[in-house]
């Protein structure tokens, strides 16, 4: 170990990024290159992985390149990855034998109903923290074995082999079959207690044991890279999301973070206590450090966040960019008694009703453009608090500071918001680019680039801070409100809808 | 050359006064800024309207601006687009400096602070976005002044406020500073708004080249500056930061 930054690849679902990060977890160098994404049919969303693969080689040299650095100034590569895409490629030839199937596909809905059929959506949720849904791994991999001709009986040989995106990368980087206890909670197909593949979970989905990969630590040396990153340790591997836990420095029990993005994802680390949802959140592996045990983490996801802004732009062009709604949500002093439950595919956690559609409440001669620009951003607040309620029941803890980043972080009167409807300060960290960041903070770890976790929290800092301006008293009444427009969503849905 | 058009000039300081703090004006309210009877006013105001440039609240019969003008080009900048934009930027120049980073826009003859980075050693600090700091004592200030000197002919009418013994509150001196900034391409300001406090700012340009805001780093003398002069590898950071920003306005929006 001699080079002095640490490469971080996100591997995400538009687009493949290399980040580069000093001693001090500052950014010093970003390179990108998007892929396509592939529609074969309605609900089906597919990526090629060759050219992820192609991409991500080129990202690493470009951003070297960028900062006019050379690879053995490189200590350690780490990787986070879009969650659940799942890919099945030959032993021999390293071909995709299909397409990866991305997580957003929906084509698994059949085998998911019918594993739903006997004992219900939450048959698995004791073992492996998930419902049936169509994002995991495990019904993608029936799918693949059912409808590629002699896929079922090579996997059974061990000829052709499963990955999520870690795993296909490290696969072709190192030569190594492994992939990380955050992806492989994702599969559906591992026992979040063993943190190892189960038989009965295997059994029910059809998937050979002999093409999965060997289960290992998120920050720990898988192998040095071979030509062209040439001697380059892989030391890391985590979800995206995983990964911007762990770049936000929460390490500790209690302490979570929500990326705002297109949808949010909020993440709170719940130590080495697995703590079982019964709130319509999903229990998952937040991190595994070699030689210590892993830690859990309860995740709720808000499938329309950033998405409503974006709505409001593209689909009733009220405003001509996504920044701009701050501008006009700021000519009004609230939202006037108008709320917006952008339940546009159903609502998501911590509800999950697929029969909700979306409303727009309390609508009277008095709402202008502005109080509906401010309710559609007092939206995502809302839907946070009501995840954050739910992470606070099922946990028993009480969440004091929320550490938000994304891209909506930049929206001021959005985090005002979000501080005034959850009673609690907001805090958004110096370096937005978290995911990149806790792929680097784990690889570096690894390979003793940081001694420690204790030397990563040094490197965060605070680069702004929201408290709570509303009264408890207006902020419940408006909770309530909000309460009230959700349960207006509901029961739209009808079996003879056209 | 020929003689300036004078309803063109009047109709140019209705939407002036119109992109002021108040936003919303009477026509009373106009006619008493700009000194015309209310006749005169009336009808620069029905033109303007017609042609989608000022619109009429119909609640409170106030005149605005008109969304036409704001969709004219690229030249109008929101400064939520511009704060959208220049995040990562702001956070690596507060990173790589140490110090507070705000970015400011021209406002109705003073500096709107559209973005702050707190500086990243964890210590107490409130966000002072949307406050407004005087063009002529601050590095932000000079570095937009030094670009618009429309706006600097209206300021120097008015008297220079004194904040410290170091303000400059003398006209020609302050157009000597600014013809200074634009030829190096950064402003500083030492000790000039508070005793001891030092800011160094860059101009933002847009894909016309119109400046557009100004990036600064701000942080007692002691850090920032050497021999009483900002520190170099700062200024070099804080043009670093304003070229990258402006990099990016160039591209097409989304």
């Amino acid at each position: 170990m001699t080079g002095a930054y640490v490469a971080s690849i996100d591997q995400g679902s538009a687009s493949s990024r290399c980040l580069l990060f000093d001693e001090r977890g500052r950014i010093v160098s970003v390179a990108q290159k998007e892929h396509r994404q592939l529609f074969p049919r309605p609900g089906w969303v597919e990526q090629d992985a060759e050219e992820i693969l192609g991409n991500v080689l080129q990202v690493v040299p470009d951003a070297l390149e960028k900062a006019g650095l050379k690879l053995a100034d490189l200590a350690a590569l780490g990787i986070a990855n879009q969650r659940e895409t799942t890919l099945v490629w030959d032993r021999h030839t390293g071909r995709p034998i299909y397409n990866a199937i991305s997580w957003q596909d929906t084509r698994t809905d059949k085998i998911v109903n019918s594993l739903a059929a006997e004992g219900g959506k939450d048959r698995f949720r004791a073992k492996t923290g998930l419902p049936l849904t169509t994002y995991f791994s495990g019904p993608k991999i029936q799918w693949i074995l059912d409808h590629v001709e002699g896929a079922r009986e090579r996997a059974e040989r061990g000829t052709v082999l499963f990955g999520t995106m870690d795993t296909w990368l490290i696969w072709n980087l190192t030569g190594r079959h492994v992939t990380d206890v955050t992806n492989a909670s994702r599969t559906m197909l591992m026992d979040l207690r063993s943190l190892d593949w189960d038989d009965e979970l295997l059994e029910a989905m059809k998937v050979p044991r002999a093409m999965l990969p060997e289960i290992h630590a998120s920050s720990e040396p898988y192998g040095e890279a071979g030509a062209p990153l040439r001697g380059l340790p892989v030391a890391a591997a985590l979800g995206d999301q995983q990964a911007a836990l762990f770049g936000q420095t929460c390490f500790s029990a209690g302490e979570a973070k929500c990326t705002y993005g297109t949808g949010s994802f909020l993440l709170l680390n719940t130590g080495e206590r697995l703590v079982d949802s019964t709130h319509g959140l999903l229990t998952t592996v937040g991190c595994r450090i070699a030689g210590e045990p892993a830690t859990y983490a309860l995740e709720g996801s808000i499938a329309v966040t950033g998405a409503l802004v974006q709505w409001l732009r593209d689909k009733l062009g009220m405003i001509s960019s996504a920044a701009e709604i701050e501008t006009l949500a700021r000519t009004v002093e609230d939202s006037g008694g108008v709320y917006v439950v952008p339940a546009f595919s159903g609502l998501f956690a911590p509800h999950w009703r697929s029969d909700a559609r979306g409303v727009i409440a309390g609508l009277t001669g008095y709402t202008t453009k502005g109080h509906l620009a401010r309710a559609v951003l007092e939206a995502t607040a809302w839907q946070t608090r009501e995840v954050i309620e739910a992470m606070n029941s099922d946990a028993g803890t009480v969440l004091h500071v929320l550490k938000a980043d994304g891209g909506m972080t930049a929206d001021n009167l959005m985090m005002q918001l979000l501080a005034d409807s959850l009673g609690v300060t907001v805090v958004r960290p110096i370096v937005a680019e978290t995911v990149s960041l806790g792929a680097a903070y784990a690889a570096g770890l690894a390979v003793g680039f940081w001694p420690n976790v204790e030397s990563l929290r040094a490197n965060w800092h605070k680069a702004a801070e929201w408290l709570p301006r509303l009264d408890p008293e207006t902020r419940e009444r408006r909770f309530r409100k909000w309460k009230k427009a959700v349960a207006r969503s509901l029961e739209w849905v009808d079996d003879d809808d056209e | 050359m020929p003689r300036p058009i004078q309803s063109i000039q009047r109709a140019a300081q209705v939407m002036h006064l119109l992109s002021g703090r108040a936003r919303r004006l009477s026509l009373v309210e106009l006619s008493a800024q700009m000194g015309l009877p209310k006749g005169t006013v009336f009808g620069i105001l029905r033109t303007l309207q017609q042609v989608g440039f000022v619109e009429k609240d119909p609640d409170s019969a106030k005149y605005q601006l008109g969304a036409a003008l704001l969709h004219l080009g690229s030249t109008y900048l929101d400064g939520n687009e511009l704060r959208s934009r220049a995040l990562n930027w702001a956070d690596s120049l507060a990173a790589r400096s140490n110090e507070t980073v705000r970015i400011g826009t021209l406002h109705d003859g003073r500096v709107l602070v559209v973005h702050h980075v707190f500086r990243p050693d964890d210590s107490y600090q409130v966000l002072q976005v949307g406050s407004l700091l005087p063009l002529h004592a601050t590095a932000l200030g000079k570095a937009l002044l030094a670009a618009n000197p429309y706006v600097l002919s209206e300021l120097v009418g008015e008297e220079l406020t004194r904040f410290t013994p170091c303000t400059i509150t003398d006209a020609k001196q302050l157009g000597a500073a600014l013809k200074e900034v634009k030829r190096r391409g950064w402003a500083a300001d030492i000790g000039e708004l508070v005793d001891g406090e030092v800011s160094v700012a860059a101009p933002i340009t847009d894909r016309s080249e119109r400046t557009v805001g100004s990036i600064a780093i701000s942080g007692p003398m002691e850090r920032l500056c050497e021999s009483e002069l900002p520190r170099s590898d700062l200024v070099a950071y804080v043009r670093e930061s304003a070229r990258a920003i402006s990099r990016d306005l160039g591209a097409i929006p989304w």
